[in-house]
């Protein structure tokens, strides 16, 4: 028994030893910390640019904005790049969380990332001067030909009577109220109590219709035939479309919600330079393309779309839709007593018997 | 009659609720189709892409290595605070165990947080280690809460017995008192293994760039839909804890036999 517990101790001691040494760098050119969403690139991309500029990438990945955001705050690891979404953009912004990008340093950025793209960043980053785009979409409506009547064309379908219980809302509060405030023609960064009533009251109203609120699960549902209509991200609906060739995706008329996860450099980056190289390498259009096909999220990078061979997602409306055809709508951080009003009213939704 | 019948609904329910969940996922790990919603046809594709996926195998090392080294070393700092403990007086015995059971009450998000903001005022680097340490930290009121009961139950005499008959401090405690409180370090170090296993809030807030374990792992692939090798990874961590319960309830069942005729 002595023995076993003396060879416990000596392995417990050599591994502490062993794995507490190991990590002496051999990096001439430095290294840069990257902090991407989860299966968010092609990891291939990642070997070519460390075998091309001799930077070792340390690569790191997080599941939301939210749980991104104290993190890079508290400052636990030093990361030198970031994508996060536009709204979340726009808070580190005001907190002064970001470095200023040198357009010198970023030509591919500079030239192959559509200018549209560019002007839809206005929203949250004025000038363009924090944030580079890297994947971006729309939220839409997904429906199964073969269990509606007709084209569905806007959020008022969603309150048919027919499609009782065959509806998949989103379930996160700013997603759901977004369809709300367009159905009643408001914006979907509506802070005016009188209007989020208005929205708030139709979808109480719309309740008794919707089979289930959810997250990801649309994407399954939707393949299995487990509901006519539902809401989604474009990129999800490429992927459906495959699995299950009765469904059909289309932006609403009365406007909708676009978003884009953009590359930033944070403030206190030490390594700022590495930081360009990674981001201006990901907006090689070959490199750009291998993402695009990994990751099936529409790409900002115009060079990128034009190397793709297969015709009908290089011309897919859902995937690139022309931004300048409909009203699309970036989300903003509406604030804190904004965020509890949407709150509260996203509780008496909740609670409502109807 | 109608009350065995009864009972044995009442079981078979209870195994249902229990195991109907990793059924799913065992069956969904054979599934050639990405989808949960559509079968498309028996594989063992996703098997071979997990064992060509670096990426997977190795946060799974680096569970399995947290996970003993945490509960190895919490074990030995643990039991060495019960023996401290059981020499004190009463009072402050009770002040320190009301100390040690605590952090386990403490919810976990506070915890990670509170050791994030440590780590970052000590200048820590992010990695391994961190995530090591914190490992430990919670890990040993698991182990302290399983050998003290035991502690207190021993008859202090025989330790002194012990001593009176020659034997130094040292082989005292490790022929008389350890052999009688090892049931509770066992069950110690497994508790601590297994708090290891399966922490997520804690990891998350403890590592940096680079390190990954199975759980953060697993998490970071919510938003695209996780990957069917870890439907194929949980089979077989399911399917070898299944095997080693087996063995380790069938095969000492002699040894059991002759404790109980001494």
């Amino acid at each position: 028994m002595k023995k076993s517990i003396a060879i416990l101790l000596c392995t417990v001691l050599l591994g502490t030893i062993l794995t507490g040494c190991g990590s002496e760098n051999d990096t001439p050119n430095g290294e840069v910390y990257v902090y991407n969403w989860g299966e968010y690139i092609d990891e291939e991309t990642i070997d070519l640019f460390e075998k091309e500029t001799g930077i070792k990438v340390i690569y790191d990945e997080f599941e939301t904005n939210e749980a991104m955001y104290p993190k890079v705050e508290a400052g636990a690891s030093q990361y030198d790049v970031v994508c996060p979404s536009d709204y979340m953009i726009a808070k580190m912004i005001d907190n002064d969380m970001l470095a200023e990008l040198n357009w010198d340093n970023l030509p591919n950025a500079k030239a192959n990332i559509g200018s549209q793209y560019y002007e839809s960043s206005e929203q949250f980053d004025p000038g363009n001067k924090y944030s580079v785009p890297y994947c971006w979409g729309t939220v839409g409506i997904l429906y199964n030909t073969q269990m509606v009547d007709g084209p569905i064309t806007g959020w008022a379908d969603l309150w048919n009577e027919k499609y009782e219980d065959n509806i998949l809302m989103q379930s996160s509060v700013r997603d759901l109220f977004m369809v709300g405030l367009k159905l009643n023609g408001y914006s979907l960064n509506s802070t005016d109590p009188a209007e989020l009533e208005v929205a708030k009251n139709s979808l109480i109203e719309q309740k008794p219709l919707v089979q289930a609120y959810v997250i990801d699960q649309v994407r399954d549902k939707m393949i299995g035939n487990e509901a006519a209509i539902g809401v989604i991200y474009s990129g999800e609906a490429i992927y459906t479309q495959r699995q299950n060739s009765n469904l059909e995706y289309v932006i609403p008329k009365e406007g909708s919600n676009v978003w884009i996860d953009s590359w930033v450099i944070l403030k206190d980056s030490p390594n700022k330079e590495n930081a360009e190289k990674f981001i201006d390498f990901m907006c090689r259009p070959e490199i750009a393309l291998m993402n695009f096909e990994y990751i099936t999220y529409s790409t900002p990078n115009d060079a990128a779309r034009a190397l793709i061979e297969d015709e009908d997602i290089r011309n897919s409306e859902i995937a690139f839709p022309d931004l300048s055809k409909y009203d699309l709508e970036t989300f903003s951080f509406l604030g804190e007593e904004a965020d509890e009003l949407y709150n509260n009213l996203y509780k008496e939704i909740q609670s409502s018997s109807n | 009659m109608i009350k065995t019948t009864a009972q044995r609904i009442y079981v078979a329910l209870i195994f249902i609720f229990l195991y109907a969940p990793i059924a799913t996922l065992i069956v969904l790990s054979f599934n050639a189709s990405k989808t949960r919603s559509k079968w498309g046809g028996f594989t063992f594709k996703w098997y071979a892409s997990l064992f060509e996926d670096e990426k997977i195998l190795q946060a799974l090392g680096n569970t399995l290595l947290i996970a003993f080294l945490s509960a190895s070393i919490a074990t030995v700092i643990g039991t060495i605070a019960c023996i401290a403990m059981q020499n004190m007086k009463r009072k402050s015995r009770t002040i320190i165990m009301g100390i040690t059971n605590i952090p386990m009450l403490n919810a976990e998000i506070v915890t990670g947080i509170s050791l994030m903001l440590l780590f970052i005022i000590l200048g820590f680097k992010f990695g391994f280690m961190t995530i090591l340490l914190a490992h430990i930290t919670f890990n040993i009121p698991y182990v302290i809460l399983s050998v003290m009961p035991r502690m207190k139950q021993l008859n202090p005499s025989t330790y002194e017995a012990a001593l009176d008959l020659g034997a130094s401090h040292t082989q005292a405690f490790f022929k008389v008192v350890f052999p009688d409180i090892l049931p509770g370090i066992v069950s110690g170090f497994i508790m601590a293994f297994t708090m290891s296993l399966d922490d997520f809030v804690i990891t998350h807030f403890t590592k940096g760039a680079g390190i990954d374990t199975l759980s953060t792992k697993i998490y970071t692939e919510v938003r695209k839909g996780i990957k069917p090798e870890m439907y194929a990874l949980s089979t077989i961590i399911f399917v070898t804890v299944l095997i080693l319960l087996l063995l380790v309830n069938y095969a000492p069942k002699k040894k059991q036999d002759t404790a109980a005729v001494k």
